[in-house]
């Protein structure tokens, strides 16, 4: 089984269709990036207070919401989260709310403006930590074990709340539930202290302006590098404009990437530059691929145009090419769809990576450095590609013997 | 073509078995129980897949700064005292330049006595002279910097002290290189970060200091007694109870000096105990040094009040009947858990400065089961896609990539259990993304081996030919990738450090098992074919 044997498709004579099909997207993603989503910071640079809470029942956004206006946080973004009958609500505070001075008094509002039917005197089993439990438990003795009882009730306490986080993701129902998990005595014991409320806490994020200041500049930084290293490497391995090719290309990549996360709405956390410093890898790695057949057959085919060479690089990595898009995107894909929702960012920005790095290093990349040469060959300059000083140096041939 | 062949599949299973050993151990039982187990031990989960706690804190170095300002202060003024310079010492700025300290009125005769006052007692401070006989004493530059580093770092040592006695496992305490004076804390397990932050946040900062006055309801009632101006050596401070003659709120006032009898660095122990009313309280000893100060200090002050000031809030006030040693008994209204907790962060030690916490995050336990669960669901799903797709589109060759890329996968995985680096999720994602990846330097083999079928060459000669080409494009995708990952591990964080991390180990891994591994499986499928069989290979 093969596909593309002996393919022979001009891609160099379809560069002004790929540079529209890039421009629009481009373009597209910059104004969407000036005028109408901006840039969706995610909490890691903006900063905030996220909460993510998941509930016993399907939770109804708006009796959320008034729970938050009635405890005064009047900016309180509520999201659902997660697949379909997660029952997951993200609850996202703003940086107004969140400076250095009480940092997690969002985080403290939020819980207690959730707690709706709290009785007096008992903590929340549902968000008690497992310290907590195991105090309560050794106070109450049901199991009336007097001595030996640390290491008891030590694992009873971590069965209780292993049993709530593991098997239940976080939510306790009614304390029945745990019956199945520890002593029925115990569970009896539990009411007395704990009352259920209708959520768990899953995860939470806050982060001061501060730190949110300080990892915008090192993501930046981490970009600059990336392709600094880049361009260094490509120019030491093969010329220079080898290296400036890939540079443009890779920040073509970039640029609709990011624009794609914009159009979309999407947040962009640390996760996804990471992702996006990968496609930056990725796309290079595919670029080099094209430039190392190009460089051969620069050697090899003595007597034939540059864009011919080209071409022909082209047509011979393009079975790899597009096998390997083909594997890695599958591989990026099955972790979109089932690597869970905390990798959502970070893998779909690997999927619109991939395509448009593949795609890159066909359009973009062997493009610029045929129109480079040409360009640098009619205005008469010492040309750098051996292959354009060739067609140069027999146009000059021509021209003596005539 | 049987040159090394043996010794070759020799080297790859010891590699096998080696990294197969750093991913599980030796386990105790040979089932899946047992192996899960051994893996568990092995390999270290980060916090997005354990669950708990981490923060970054910013330590308050102006806070020990103005500690050291205080103390020159005081030196300054019994010293200029004894030799009869009456001068007017403040701190004109203690939040923005609490090193700076500016003497007024200082005779112009007195001032060489000033400066070999200062290059004597204080030598880590600089003395320059300003206009109208007004003097600025401020610290050293590099004095500076060196007060403030060690702040952090003796602020590391008592986090730790603390957390030790936590019984947290595992904890990461360290100093965090993006800002200025931040510490970064990682807790795997700790559910609750409210008590585990105010056991860190509190600086403990003991001081036993005279009490001139109080309580006073509000400051203006402290402001009268004294005739609306505070003597220079003394200043307000909150009390922590509230007391009969509270004001409204319930806040009482007390009139404190400046200088401290004794801190927290004279204490060598602190204890949980009952007082003579049966109430939690909290029992000290000094060190020898701090011992003798503070017997001097009651010696020559019996008959006044002694405050005991915690954190910048009054404890308690008692009377100095007669001259105390090293040892006394603080309580204060305080309840069994409280006690327990204050004699915990005295015996740490105290913090040299405030903290302040600038990000908190906390991961649950159930997200990071789960988080685990969807993780390995989608590596083995993608993985299994490509193991398929190979064997398709390359029958036999496929399996040789199979091989490779599963060999891979636990070279991989035996080296994070040998380095005891963190598996984080998106670690998880990179070992994913390297199967994707490395099965590309397969491809390229391939292709080329095919490409060298189709001109006619024989098929040990297409695949040396196939191995020799691409093996300069694997290298030079494989260190492009390393590089980047690289620069993620250098400016990423933990989460993204464990994806540097994975990728990095997954592309090494993958250089020897596409090249190596691969290229001896088919120099062994040609060894056993007959001169002319056809090379499988789609």
């Amino acid at each position: 089984m093969e596909f593309f044997r002996n393919a022979n498709i001009d891609f160099l004579g379809k560069k002004w269709y790929f540079l529209a099909f890039s421009l629009v997207f481009s373009v597209a993603g910059v104004f969407s990036m000036a005028f109408w989503h901006g840039i969706p910071y995610g909490v890691d640079f903006r900063g905030g207070t996220l909460v993510y809470v998941k509930f016993a029942q399907t939770p109804d956004n708006n009796v959320i919401r008034a729970s938050m206006d009635r405890a005064g946080l009047r900016n309180a973004r509520i999201q659902s989260y997660g697949s379909a009958g997660s029952n997951e609500v993200l609850i996202d505070v703003s940086e107004q709310e969140t400076n250095e001075q009480a940092l997690d008094r969002g985080k403290t509002q939020i819980i207690n403006a959730l707690e709706t039917n709290a009785p007096s005197g008992k903590q929340d089993l549902n968000n008690s930590s497992f310290l907590t439990v195991k105090t309560f438990l050794l106070q109450k003795d049901p199991l009336r074990l007097g001595t030996d009882a640390d290491q008891r009730y030590t694992a009873q306490a971590q069965a209780i709340v292993n049993y709530r986080d593991k098997v239940k993701s976080g939510v306790l129902q009614s304390m029945d539930e745990l019956k199945t998990a520890v002593d029925p005595a115990v569970v009896a014991s539990l009411s007395d202290g704990f009352f259920l409320s209708n959520f768990g806490v899953r995860n939470v994020e806050i982060v001061g302006p501060q730190v949110g200041s300080q990892l915008r500049r090192q993501a930046l930084l981490a970009t600059a590098y990336s392709l600094a290293g880049m361009l260094v490497y490509l120019a030491f391995r093969f010329e220079w404009i080898y290296g400036v090719a890939a540079v443009i290309t890779v920040f073509h990549d970039t640029l609709i990437t990011v624009g794609a996360f914009s159009l979309l709405n999407k947040e962009i956390s640390l996760t996804v530059i990471a992702a996006i410093l990968t496609l930056i890898g990725y796309s290079n790695n595919d670029t080099i691929v094209v430039f190392d057949r190009i460089r051969e057959n620069l050697k090899l085919m003595r007597r034939e145009k540059l864009s011919d060479i080209v071409n022909r690089s082209i047509n011979q990595t393009l079975s790899r090419t597009i096998l390997t898009a083909g594997l890695t995107f599958l591989t990026v894909l099955a972790l979109y769809l089932f690597g869970g929702e905390v990798l959502k960012g970070f893998s779909l920005a690997l999927v619109i990576g991939i395509l448009i790095g593949t795609y890159s290093s066909i359009a973009i990349a062997a493009p610029i450095l045929v129109a480079y040469q040409d360009w640098r060959a009619e205005r008469g300059k010492p040309v750098a590609l051996a292959a354009a000083a060739r067609d140069a140096n027999r146009r000059e041939k021509v021209k003596a013997k005539v | 073509m049987n040159k090394n062949l043996g010794w070759k599949l020799i080297v790859i299973a010891g590699t096998l078995l080696f990294f197969l050993f750093g991913i599980i151990g030796i386990p105790e039982k040979w089932s899946g129980s047992g192996l899960v187990a051994g893996l568990q031990n092995r390999i270290h989960l980060g916090l997005d897949l354990k669950g708990g706690t981490h923060l970054i804190l910013q330590v308050q170095v102006n806070d020990a700064v103005n500690v050291d300002s205080d103390n020159a202060v005081e030196r300054l003024k019994t010293d200029l005292r004894a030799r009869k310079i009456f001068a007017d010492i403040t701190k004109p700025d203690p939040v923005n330049n609490p090193d700076k300290v500016v003497l007024k009125g200082v005779p112009p005769e007195s001032s060489s006595d000033l400066r070999s006052l200062v290059s004597d007692r204080l030598p880590e401070y600089d003395l320059t002279s300003g206009a109208d006989n007004t003097w600025t004493v401020s610290m050293k530059a590099q004095a500076l910097a060196d007060l403030k580093n060690r702040a952090v770092t003796q602020a590391i040592e008592t986090i730790r002290n603390r957390i030790d006695q936590l019984g947290v496992s595992e904890p990461i305490i360290e100093e965090h290189g993006l800002g200025q004076y931040q510490i970064l804390v990682q807790l795997p397990g700790v559910d609750d970060p409210g008590r585990v932050k105010e056991i860190m946040q509190s600086t403990a900062m003991l001081q036993i200091r005279q009490s001139f006055g109080g309580p006073y309801p509000s400051e203006q009632a402290a402001l009268q007694d004294k005739g609306g101006v505070l003597p220079p050596d003394q200043m307000l401070l909150p009390g922590r109870s509230i007391g009969p003659n509270a004001g409204e709120g319930g806040q009482t006032w007390y009139l404190i000096s400046r200088a401290s009898a004794v801190t927290g660095r004279d204490l060598r122990a602190a204890d949980q105990t009952r007082d003579e009313n049966g109430q939690p309280a909290v029992s000290f000893t000094l060190t020898g040094e701090g011992g003798r100060r503070f017997a001097s200090f009651t010696g020559s002050h019996v008959g006044d009040n002694l405050a005991v000031v915690l954190d910048n809030k009054v404890q308690e006030v008692a009377v100095i009947k007669d001259q105390i040693h090293d040892q006394g008994v603080i309580n204060g209204r305080f309840t069994e858990q409280e006690t327990k907790d204050l004699s915990m962060i005295l015996r740490s030690g105290a913090l040299p400065a405030g903290i302040k916490y600038l990000e908190e995050r906390t991961v649950g336990p159930s997200l990071g089961s789960d988080s685990i669960r969807a993780g390995v669901t989608a590596a083995v799903i993608g993985m299994l896609a490509v193991l398929i797709f190979m064997l398709v589109y390359y029958h036999a060759a496929g399996i040789n990539a199979d091989i490779a890329l599963i060999l891979n996968l636990i070279i991989l995985l035996g080296f994070l259990g040998y380095s005891g680096a963190t598996l984080t999720l998106p670690g998880i994602a990179g070992v994913i993304l390297t199967v994707g990846m490395g099965v590309d330097s397969n491809v390229l083999i391939f292709e080329r081996i095919r490409e060298e079928l189709r001109n006619g060459k024989t098929p040990p000669s297409a695949v040396e030919q196939g191995f020799g080409h691409a093996w300069i494009t694997i290298v030079d995708t494989h260190v492009t990738t390393i590089v980047s990952a690289i620069i993620l591990f250098i400016f990423g964080t933990g989460p993204v450090r464990g994806f540097a991390v994975t990728l990095s180990f997954g592309l090494f891994a993958n250089l020897f098992t596409a090249v190596f591994v691969s290229r001896v499986i088919f120099d062994w499928l040609l060894s056993r074919k007959l001169r002319g069989e056809a090379l499988s290979i789609g």
